[in-house]
């Protein structure tokens, strides 16, 4: 059994008086593609904000199993788990739009000291996403919404993540610009060891790519199973996955 | 009217403090939304303080100028933290009461501590005009123009060239984004009203170089800086400074001209805000926000 990377264990996360998450638990292991699925207003961006400790969780908790300790991410500031390699590609890209794509990487960059890793990571990130390197100099609100998500990606990257966490890639884009994004990230994922818990609507694309699924419905995980699994689950589809 | 190119000089000179007023005006805006109406208050507060050094511990201008600055840098984290803070969630109008009250409470300050009578300012720019054919600059005017300028730049320098400016810059634009980078943005904020405390400060001693220094030193400057900072659009930290000198030029024009004569300038500042919000809301710079619904 692979080890887990990332534990989150019956989180329950509230807006104010309404509870947006029930009790949420679920584990990333090491060096997979894990995908949370559900409709609109299941939590599955509650859950990643959770995790990035932008909103705190009222009960559970979720832990990091770092090289040799623990940590517990649920009672870190959000400077702290970026820190320790937690790294978030937020929903709707959320680049800064008056930045350049250039400055937009060196934030990504921003809790790192290594000038020289930096640079090298950023040559990287532009042989993933050669469209960044061309428009290095443009103010990222001018790149069309496939360049923006793929400079989401590649801020986050730039942080040296040892767990990405992504917010609908494919938000709002063309499906052949989808398909290419999910191809990198796969790439990312394999070559570089780097663990992806991916939030995605577009459900049968998120379990092509990825190995293991959870389903949230109503701030609840309803189901997991292998990704293979639970594509091929005629019932499952139906009645849960809605396709 | 009479185009006046000796009027033009002296406004360029009070247009740079109204600028430099004008940026820390916006600074702080385009981070919190929050119109600081304490600004000048702070400014005068802080200039005394430079005068404490400088005259009255007889140190050199230049440290007692920096000393100044270092305390109104100091003093705008403090405010930062002590008192908008815990109102930062309010509504706009809860925190415009904040400003207002730190006016006040700056205000009576300087009034308590320094009394009302006039201080003159020593000035680093002595001796007198410098004439250029027909027309001359005073040196005091041309040394505050200068120092402004150079005060201002190395803000722009600080945002454009370091790490931290540029955290601040995207902590503007997008503070979710930038705590998912790691951006301490609450950090961020203070030091944003440290950065614009010590801006107004730098530019109140100008104005004391320029005029005498008492209490209500301030008062007609950030009118008109408002003017200025509403200009170049509330947003935009180059429109705050072109603002700045277009509104001290244009008030120079109007002081000297025959129908509006030295009585009746301030209310120029006024037509100008009028005249921008109902021409051009966004000012010379801004951006209109557009919003998806």
């Amino acid at each position: 059994m692979a080890d887990a990377l990332l534990e989150v264990e019956g989180v329950v996360t509230q807006y104010g008086p309404v509870i947006a998450l029930h009790g949420v638990s679920f584990r990333v292991d090491r060096g997979q593609i894990v995908t949370l699925l559900g409709a609109n207003g299941a939590g599955k961006t509650t859950t990643l904000r959770t995790i990035s400790g932008l909103l705190r969780c009222t009960h559970g908790h979720v832990k990091l199993h770092s090289d040799s300790k623990e940590l517990v991410l649920s009672k870190m500031s959000p400077e702290q788990i970026v820190k320790v390699g937690v790294v978030q590609s937020p929903e709707g890209r959320q680049v800064f739009a008056d930045l350049t794509v250039d400055e937009n990487l060196e934030m990504g960059a921003y809790t790192r000291r290594d000038r020289s890793g930096i640079k090298k990571d950023k040559e990287r990130v532009e042989e993933y996403f050669p469209v960044l390197g061309q428009r290095r100099g443009q103010a990222a609100g001018t790149l069309s919404g496939g360049e923006q998500q793929m400079l989401s990606i590649g801020r986050a990257l730039m942080a040296r993540p040892r767990l990405l966490l992504m917010d609908e890639p494919s938000l709002g884009l063309a499906p052949l610009i989808t398909r290419e994004i999910f191809d990198i990230v796969q790439t990312i994922n394999r070559e570089e060891g780097i663990t992806v818990l991916l939030v995605e609507q577009d459900v049968s694309l998120a379990l092509q790519v990825s190995h293991h699924g959870y389903v949230l419905t109503t701030g609840t995980v309803v189901l997991e199973g292998s990704s293979e699994r639970l594509r091929a689950d005629e019932s499952v589809r139906r009645s849960y996955l809605g396709y | 009217m009479h185009f006046d190119v000796q009027q033009i000089i002296n406004g360029i000179a009070v247009g740079s403090i109204y600028g430099a007023v004008a940026l820390a005006l916006v600074l702080i805006f385009r981070s919190t939304g929050i119109i600081n109406f304490a600004q000048g208050e702070m400014a005068t507060f802080c200039t005394y303080i430079g005068w404490t050094f400088i005259v009255a511990d007889r140190m050199p201008y230049w440290i007692g100028f920096t000393v100044a600055l270092a305390f109104a840098f100091l003093l705008g984290v403090g405010i930062e933290r002590v008192v908008i803070r815990p109102v930062e969630r309010a509504p706009e109008l809860a925190v415009v009461i904040v400003t207002l009250g730190l006016f006040t409470i700056f205000n009576s300050l300087s009034l308590g501590v320094w009394q009302s009578l006039p201080k003159p300012f020593p000035t680093p720019f002595k001796g007198g005009a410098i004439h250029v054919g027909n027309l001359f600059i005073s040196r005091p005017h041309l040394g505050v123009l200068i120092s402004s300028l150079v005060v201002m730049a190395l803000i722009f320098a600080f945002f454009r060239f370091t790490k931290v400016g540029l955290a601040m810059r995207a902590s503007t634009l997008n503070p979710t984004a930038a705590r998912l980078m790691g951006v301490n943005v609450d950090r961020m904020l203070m030091l944003g009203w440290g950065l614009a405390a010590a801006v107004g400060g730098a530019a109140g001693i100008f104005t004391a170089n320029l005029i005498l220094l008492d209490p209500n030193m301030m008062g007609g400057v950030l009118i008109y800086a408002f003017a200025a900072a509403v200009l170049g659009g509330l947003t935009s930290p180059v429109g705050a400074v072109v603002g700045g000198l277009l509104v001290g030029v244009l008030e120079s024009l109007a002081g000297t001209s025959s129908f509006i004569g030295s009585d009746l300038k301030t209310p120029v500042a006024f037509v100008v805000i009028v005249l921008v919000l109902l021409i051009r809301p966004a000012g010379l710079f801004g951006r209109t926000r557009v919003s998806r619904v």
